[in-house]
């Protein structure tokens, strides 16, 4: 308020560039429809009615890498989807960040054997663990904004 | 237990010369390989199991030779009863006839067995795998295929296992 | 170590119509990761147009190899694993694991904890059939009765939560009965559940059975013969709806079924539209099944007593020597099962599941093979799609009822 009475009322308001975008960034993150397993029921709960994701900016999940910026890897990744899932990576344009939901992405969970990659950030750099098995629809809330607090965080030089 | 099944197996018992073990009220045929598709056949045209419910080998290495049972699980919807078949296939480039013409949906059970086990099927129509990748090598489900377990990261391993797993960047 | 290898079309010469080779036919692939694929699911269609001439189905992007991992372990462990095969009738899968060993060590199961499997699988279908009409619905463009199923699912959650503490994989029922007893709260929640929920039912059906956009959609869209639903094996919805009265839960009982009085619904038109109406039917069947286990609710202990199977409760455990002995060698080793197979089906909200055990004399299972209903109903995919357009084949894999973890284990 009293930004606006020494700027003599000119209708603009002066803020750090960094603040502005990370703001916008965090606030409007679409996350890629990357459902599994197990965990992707969860993640469909918590887009549902009960726990709405929408109030996050998350409105819809996107089908193409090309339109994301969040990619949720809900659910255990097979040695056979693993190149599926590096080359989705690839397709999202910068910035974009990774969530592995639940124990079988974060570190292979229940499943230690030939077929299951034993963590998905073997494949892809990851921003946020959230545990549990699947983890609770309020988990995975904590999970993304624990990632919008890091994104408000982020520093100019950071950027990519 | 159902008369249904005690007549079926003895019928099949002394037309096809096979034995027959029961458990818990479970009847199952020992058949040999060439015979299966003729007893399967027998089975749905005249005692009316027509349904394949199941299909799956075992592997008995190294205590048993033969070393894989195949076994089918029959099912019959007018009698509501099931029977089990053991065919045993041994371990030197094992193959079987296909019963994919009496049952069609062989088709991806026998896929399945080859891919887990590395039997093969005489006859298939389409013998490829089916859950592992294209190019994958050995079948996992044979007892001398190891799990594949990888060590768990604790805390007072965790160094050590921090610089050598591969963690993508980028 | 993650470059992708292609399969290229000499492989796929035998499947494809000579069309295809000579280019006159286009080969589209409808990718691993799809909106309306549920899942992991693989298909390579060959499309002349909108037209389907072929589709074939890749499967194994969800194998966990959960066969051999459960050789590995023991049987209280293993049981961990079962919930995660069919993950949205997780109590179903813990059911046959249980009747399976059950079977094998000839353990008996007290009344109270039959009349309770009963009440909580019927639960599960319920919840199962709710995802399947908000995902089908939603692949069709109907996307309010996705937020409406899965907040009534959210009901039987907590309701499941309650019980065993966690809303998903619950592995509540254990060899010999089930883990704990149900709290007081849960009969209260159970009825007040039954009376929101038969309204809510119709609510769905307002909303779809005479719309004619969905009729649309449904009708005539995937007619599958009785004689060719037995020939591939179909179980489940899709075989009742294509005029054959077969449910494992009448023909060979478990778990106490023949003491309950339900119906069987079954269609004659075995079309998409079919499908859906059995399933709205069984809901509300299951309904029934679940207010006359809750009324016939006996007193009595929930897990069997025998010591050599079941752990003994942890007020015993400083009182008798004989308790500690068998709670150290049951959770260090395990309990021996015989070297025998049995094969144990039940009714899954998909079709009948089964899983065929061998012991092997030890506290490990020799080999566990899940005869899971999504794999053998998928491959009647191809079956239902030829001629129909690309837009059709969405309604068929959502009616086809298929969840991957079912299909790759």
């Amino acid at each position: 308020m009293g930004v606006e009475q020494k700027l003599g009322n000119m209708g603009a308001v002066t803020l750090r560039l960094e603040e502005a975008v990370n703001w916008a960034r965090s606030n409007a993150m679409w996350p890629m429809l990357f459902g599994l397993a197990c965990c992707a029921i969860e993640m469909m709960s918590t887009q549902a009615s009960n726990y709405d994701l929408s109030r996050f900016g998350m409105e819809l999940m996107r089908a193409s890498p090309r339109q994301s910026d969040l990619m949720i890897v809900a659910g255990r990744v097979s040695r056979k989807m693993a190149p599926v899932l590096r080359r989705l990576y690839d397709q999202m344009p910068d910035p974009k960040w990774v969530i592995a939901m639940g124990d079988c992405a974060s570190c292979g969970g229940v499943f230690n054997n030939y077929a299951i990659v034993q963590g998905v950030d073997e494949v892809v750099p990851v921003d946020v663990y959230i545990a549990g098995c699947p983890p609770r629809p309020e988990a995975l809330i904590h999970g993304i904004m624990t990632l919008h607090g890091k994104v408000r965080g982020e520093k100019i030089k950071d950027w990519k | 237990m159902s008369e249904h099944v005690l007549e079926t197996a003895k019928s099949i018992q002394g037309r096809f010369g096979v034995e027959s073990r029961e458990f818990r009220g479970d009847v199952s045929l020992v058949v040999p390989p060439d015979q299966i598709v003729q007893v399967c056949q027998t089975l749905r045209d005249e005692f009316g199991f027509n349904l394949l419910a199941g299909q799956t080998a075992v592997d008995y290495w190294p205590a048993q030779e033969p070393r894989f049972h195949v076994i089918y699980q029959l099912y019959s919807m007018p009698h509501s009863v099931r029977i089990g078949l053991r065919v045993p296939v041994n371990g030197n480039a094992p193959s079987l006839p296909t019963v994919e013409t009496v049952f069609p949906n062989a088709n991806w059970l026998e896929r399945e067995i080859w891919d887990m086990f590395g039997i093969r099927f005489a006859g298939h129509s389409d013998m490829r795998r089916i859950l592992m990748p294209y190019d994958w090598e050995g079948h996992p489900l044979r007892k001398d295929y190891p799990l594949g377990y990888e060590e768990v990261q604790y805390t007072f391993n965790y160094d050590e296992i921090d610089g050598r797993k591969h963690y993508a960047k980028e | 170590m993650f470059d992708k290898t292609e399969v290229t079309l000499d492989e796929l010469r035998h499947l494809v119509s000579s069309r295809a080779l000579e280019g006159d036919t286009v080969l589209l692939n409808m990718g691993p990761q799809h909106p309306s694929t549920h899942g992991v699911l693989r298909l390579l269609l060959e499309l002349d147009g909108e037209v389907v001439i072929n589709v074939i189905p890749d499967i194994g992007f969800l194998h966990t190899g959960i066969e051999k991992n459960m050789e590995a372990k023991t049987y209280e462990k293993a049981a961990v694993m079962t919930d995660r095969l069919d993950y949205l009738n997780n109590l179903g899968n813990n059911l046959v694991y249980c009747l399976a060993i059950e079977k094998l060590v000839d353990l008996d199961v007290p009344e109270r904890a039959q009349v309770l499997r009963v009440l909580m699988v019927e639960l599960q279908r319920i919840s199962s059939h709710l995802v399947w009409l908000g995902t089908h619905a939603l692949d069709l463009a109907a996307m309010s009765v996705f937020l409406y199923t899965f907040r009534e699912r959210e009901k039987i959650l907590d309701i499941i939560e309650m019980c065993s503490g966690q809303r998903m994989m619950a592995t509540y029922f254990r060899p010999g009965g089930l883990w704990r007893d149900v709290p007081e709260e849960f009969e209260a929640a159970v009825r007040d559940f039954l009376k929101i929920f038969p309204p809510r039912i119709d609510e769905y059906e307002a909303l779809l059975t005479k719309n004619p956009l969905f009729l649309e959609r449904t009708k005539n869209i995937g007619v599958l013969s009785s004689e060719d639903a037995l020939r591939w094996g179909i179980t489940g919805p899709i075989l009742r709806a294509s005029n054959v009265a077969h449910d494992l839960r009448k023909a060979q009982p478990y778990s106490g079924y023949e003491q309950y009085e339900f119906d069987i619904p079954t269609h004659t038109d075995g079309d998409t539209y079919a499908r859906y109406v059995v399933r709205m039917e069984e809901m509300r069947q299951s309904v029934r099944i679940v207010q006359q286990a809750l009324d016939r609710l006996p007193g009595g202990p929930v897990r069997s007593n025998n010591r050599k199977y079941v752990p003994p409760p942890r007020s015993e455990l400083g009182v008798s020597m004989e308790a500690l002995i068998h709670h150290f060698k049951l959770w260090t080793e395990g309990f021996p099962v015989p070297k025998e197979g049995v094969y144990v089906a039940v009714e899954s909200p998909r079709g009948e599941l089964g899983l065929y055990l061998e012991g092997d004399g030890g506290p490990h299972p020799y080999r566990a093979y899940w005869r899971t209903p999504s794999f053998v109903n998928l491959q009647i995919l191809p079956l239902l799609s030829k001629g129909h357009l690309v837009a059709d084949l969405v309604a068929l894999i959502g009616t086809i009822d298929i969840v991957l973890g079912d299909v790759d284990r």
